[in-house]
């Protein structure tokens, strides 16, 4: 992993404000900030753990446990609240058998609720991946993740 | 070679295109249209010229708006106008393409309508339509007609001229064109954007920076979205104008992650500028340099404001700080920096290039030009608009939307996302501008503008905002950090039906002391949906505290349906669509729902056949059910 990011933050530029796109492509590349990669970041930029956790944990869009392997966003912006977008939500819950922020046991399901993905008019929106799908109902949502537990 | 070489080629090569003697094809594909399905789309339309060995020309365009009838296709064959198809399918594709491409009918019954010149039989006009007649289209107005990938489109369309006529100016000149417009930022404050280039000009300071908001966190609004997505060289030639006046020599554009096509368009187009020397070193030969650098955002709602948003981009905390110095003095790495919204830069290129005096002849008296909004939710259309300033609220939600979703009655209008206000049906007759809006208890804000009907509970939308706000407030002064949580306690508190009377002048001295207290504009606006709310629906407010009733049947606390004994025919269907098996019955027995187990999700409601209509939903009161099924008594089938 040390090549792996050091390679990566030389993309980004070795300094203490790049930090954030070095996070972002860090993420991209293993699915979450481990600790270890965090410890990476830090000694290559010579900032504490502490500062680089710090920054991380303050931004919605990082994650430090592993991911499941398809990401399913409900979203609850308000476009998709009005139409019932936590209908949505729950039912996915139910679906999956797990809240919110959570992973299914096999790391197949990862479930986030997310603030709006700017496709309001087709609310409420759901987001596999990074497929949008648009008017959603509790039965085409559970057709959706259907589709993806096969594949 | 000159800009005025490459305007040259750029408009011959438009005009070979639209004379081409292929058939030309436009699939709307931003976001939102590959949301609906364009992907499968023009897969299925490619497939298909293939099989009929028809040669066309494909064109990707952004959005033209009409989110409603998405997915939209426009087809121009040679000689004939523009003719736009809403609502396509797969299967309608197929059919279009026969019937039009192959036979020659164009199919009135299916279009929208025609775009630009020309007449077909039967097919309206699409600018005389009553979504699009109202609106006037400045800031769009290439968004859903040219490739935005393509910058000769954009050339031969005007693009660029702008900077070519502001490099022959001096800076001030160009700040005079703009203060002439009289245009005002349209990330939601309103002020005036000559102003504020003109304190970040005469800073002292060599190094300068300029800014684009493109962190459209208010939920519910896309516009800007749109805007990059279906033309980011209007946006990026803004810059470069604005840089210039500033006397700046780099710029940032911080975007949200969530809009990965935006990201990847405006990355090609600063490729195809510098290929054609229109940013970096000597742009357009006037020995000006400037270039720009792509900050993705990484979620977090406070980073659109000013000063978080520069912590973001120098890697730190996105919390913003006490201003002075403002950013026009003491900005990012501590330099002078203006920032602007994407809808502000994507005016600059317009007003010098028709000139400032023709863009203020749009809108109202004290907010001149036009605005875009996302017209969203309970309305008949959805889409993005852009009207004049001034316009009254319901010339947009009746006029171009169409009105309320399914003919119901209105009850409010959100604008400006969490920092905004619910307006009630008396204000419909208020004009859009800065100072209406805010007098109202609202903002204009970026340009969110969420329509609610009768089943839309204001309680219920006081709480989300200030869920949303309290989660997205950095924790930095305590009105906003403790304020919000303490508003939201109430609001759960009485959605949940445990209001105590004293909870609704709380909510107001709360909301008054977060609002003079807070730091930033998070923290100031953030009562305003519960301000208005207040002002506009105490009614409401005191339904669900005093008789823990819930008068749009929104709140799960307090709402519960009922299987009604006398229409029920003991189908089974809702017994099966149950999620959590709540409801017990059987064949020609009367369901019953268990109201312990039941979770309040309205599956039922929804798949009983409207024939039945067995089901009902209520609140406060009590509907008389057996208790276990019995036999169906009535004689329906």
């Amino acid at each position: 992993m040390r090549e792996e990011i050091e390679r990566i933050a030389a993309e980004c530029g070795v300094e203490r404000g790049a930090l954030i796109p070095i996070l972002q492509k860090v993420q991209e590349r293993y699915g979450y900030l481990s600790p270890g990669a965090i410890s990476e970041v830090s000694r290559l930029l010579r900032v504490s753990d502490n500062e680089v956790f710090g920054v991380a944990s303050f931004y919605a869009q990082f994650r430090f446990t592993r991911p499941g392997k398809h990401s399913v966003k409900v979203c609850l912006g308000t476009a998709c609240h009005v139409r019932g977008g936590a209908t949505i939500l729950d039912n996915v819950e139910r679906d999956l058998h797990i809240r919110e922020g959570g992973v299914t046991e096999d790391y197949q399901f990862g479930l986030e609720r997310v603030a709006c993905f700017g496709s309001c008019a087709l609310a409420p929106v759901m987001v596999v991946n990074k497929d949008v799908y648009g008017r959603m109902t509790v039965s085409k949502a559970k057709d959706i993740i259907g589709k993806y537990r096969k594949a | 070679m000159s800009f005025e070489d490459i305007r040259r080629e750029a408009e011959a090569e438009w005009r070979a295109l639209q004379s081409s003697p292929k058939p030309r094809i436009f699939l709307g594909a931003g976001t939102c249209g590959r949301a609906a399905g364009a992907d499968e789309i023009g897969k299925t339309i490619r497939k298909e010229l293939s099989r009929h060995g028809i040669e066309a020309i494909i064109t990707e365009v952004g959005c033209i708006g009409l989110c409603y009838a998405e997915p939209l296709v426009d087809i121009k064959k040679p000689g004939k106008p523009r003719i736009c198809y809403g609502d396509m399918t797969p299967e309608k594709a197929v059919q279009l393409i026969e019937d039009y491409l192959v036979k020659d009918n164009p199919r009135a019954d299916m279009a929208l309508g025609i775009i630009g010149e020309g007449s077909v039989d039967g097919i309206p006009s699409l600018f005389e339509l009553p979504v699009l007649k109202p609106q006037v289209r400045i800031v769009l107005r290439r968004c859903g007609f040219i490739d935005a990938e393509d910058i000769n489109q954009y050339i031969a369309n005007g693009g660029y001229s702008g900077l070519s006529r502001a490099l022959k100016m001096t800076p001030e000149q160009v700040i005079q064109e703009v203060r002439k417009s009289g245009l005002r930022g349209r990330g939601g404050a309103g002020f005036p954007t000559a102003q504020k280039w003109d304190f970040c000009r005469k800073a002292p300071g060599d190094e300068k920076y300029i800014i684009c908001n493109a962190d459209e966190g208010d939920p519910g609004a896309f516009m800007n979205r749109s805007l990059l997505e279906g033309d980011p060289h209007s946006v990026l030639e803004g810059m470069v104008i604005g840089a210039y006046a500033i006397g700046a020599d780099h710029g940032y554009i911080y975007c949200r992650a969530e809009y990965p096509l935006a990201l990847e368009r405006l990355r090609k187009a600063i490729a195809r500028m510098e290929q054609y020397g229109l940013i970096g070193k000597n742009i357009m030969g006037s020995g000006f340099d400037f270039q720009v650098t792509i900050k993705e955002g990484a979620g977090a709602f406070v980073c659109g404001e000013e000063t978080s948003l520069m912590a973001s981009i120098e890697g730190r905390r996105g919390m913003p700080r006490s201003r002075p110095p403002f950013p026009a003095i003491s900005g990012l790495w501590g330099k002078p920096t203006n920032i602007n919204n994407v809808e502000t830069w994507a005016d600059v290129a317009t007003i010098l290039r028709e000139g400032g005096e023709w863009y203020g002849k749009h809108g109202s008296e004290q907010s001149k030009g036009t605005k875009t909004f996302s017209l969203v939710g309970k309305v008949e259309r959805t889409g993005l608009i852009e009207v004049p300033l001034g316009m009254k609220l319901r010339d947009i939600i009746y006029g171009v939307g169409g009105g309320v979703l399914g003919g119901k009655a209105f009850k409010a209008v959100q604008t400006g996302g969490p920092s905004g206000g619910c307006l009630p049906a008396s204000m419909l007759d208020s004009p859009i501008d800065y100072e209406s809006l805010t007098a109202a208890g609202s903002i204009m804000g970026s340009g969110g503008m969420i329509v609610m009907d009768e089943n839309t509970c204001v309680v219920d939308i006081a709480r989300y905002f200030l869920n949303f706000t309290q989660a997205e407030s950095c924790g930095k002064c305590v009105p906003c950090r403790v304020g919000t949580r303490q508003m939201l306690q109430i609001l759960e508190r009485i959605t949940r039906g445990q209001g105590m009377p004293e909870d609704i002048g709380d909510l107001s001295r709360i909301a008054a002391t977060v609002k003079q207290g807070s730091l930033c504009g998070l923290g100031q606006t953030a009562p305003n949906p519960v301000l208005t709310t207040l002002r506009y629906f105490l009614s409401e407010y005191e339904a669900h505290v005093l008789e823990k009733r819930c008068p749009a049947l929104v709140c799960k606390d307090l709402i519960a349906f009922y299987v009604l004994p006398d229409k029920c025919s003991g189908c089974g269907i809702c017994l099966r669509a149950c999620p959590v098996e709540a409801i017990a019955g059987g064949k020609r027995m009367v369901h019953v729902i268990d109201q312990q187990k039941c979770v309040r999700c309205g599956t039922c409601l929804d798949v009983c056949p409207a024939k039945f209509a067995a089901v009902t939903k209520v609140s406060g009161e009590k509907v008389e059910v057996p208790g276990e099924p019995v036999p169906v008594t009535s004689k329906k089938a």
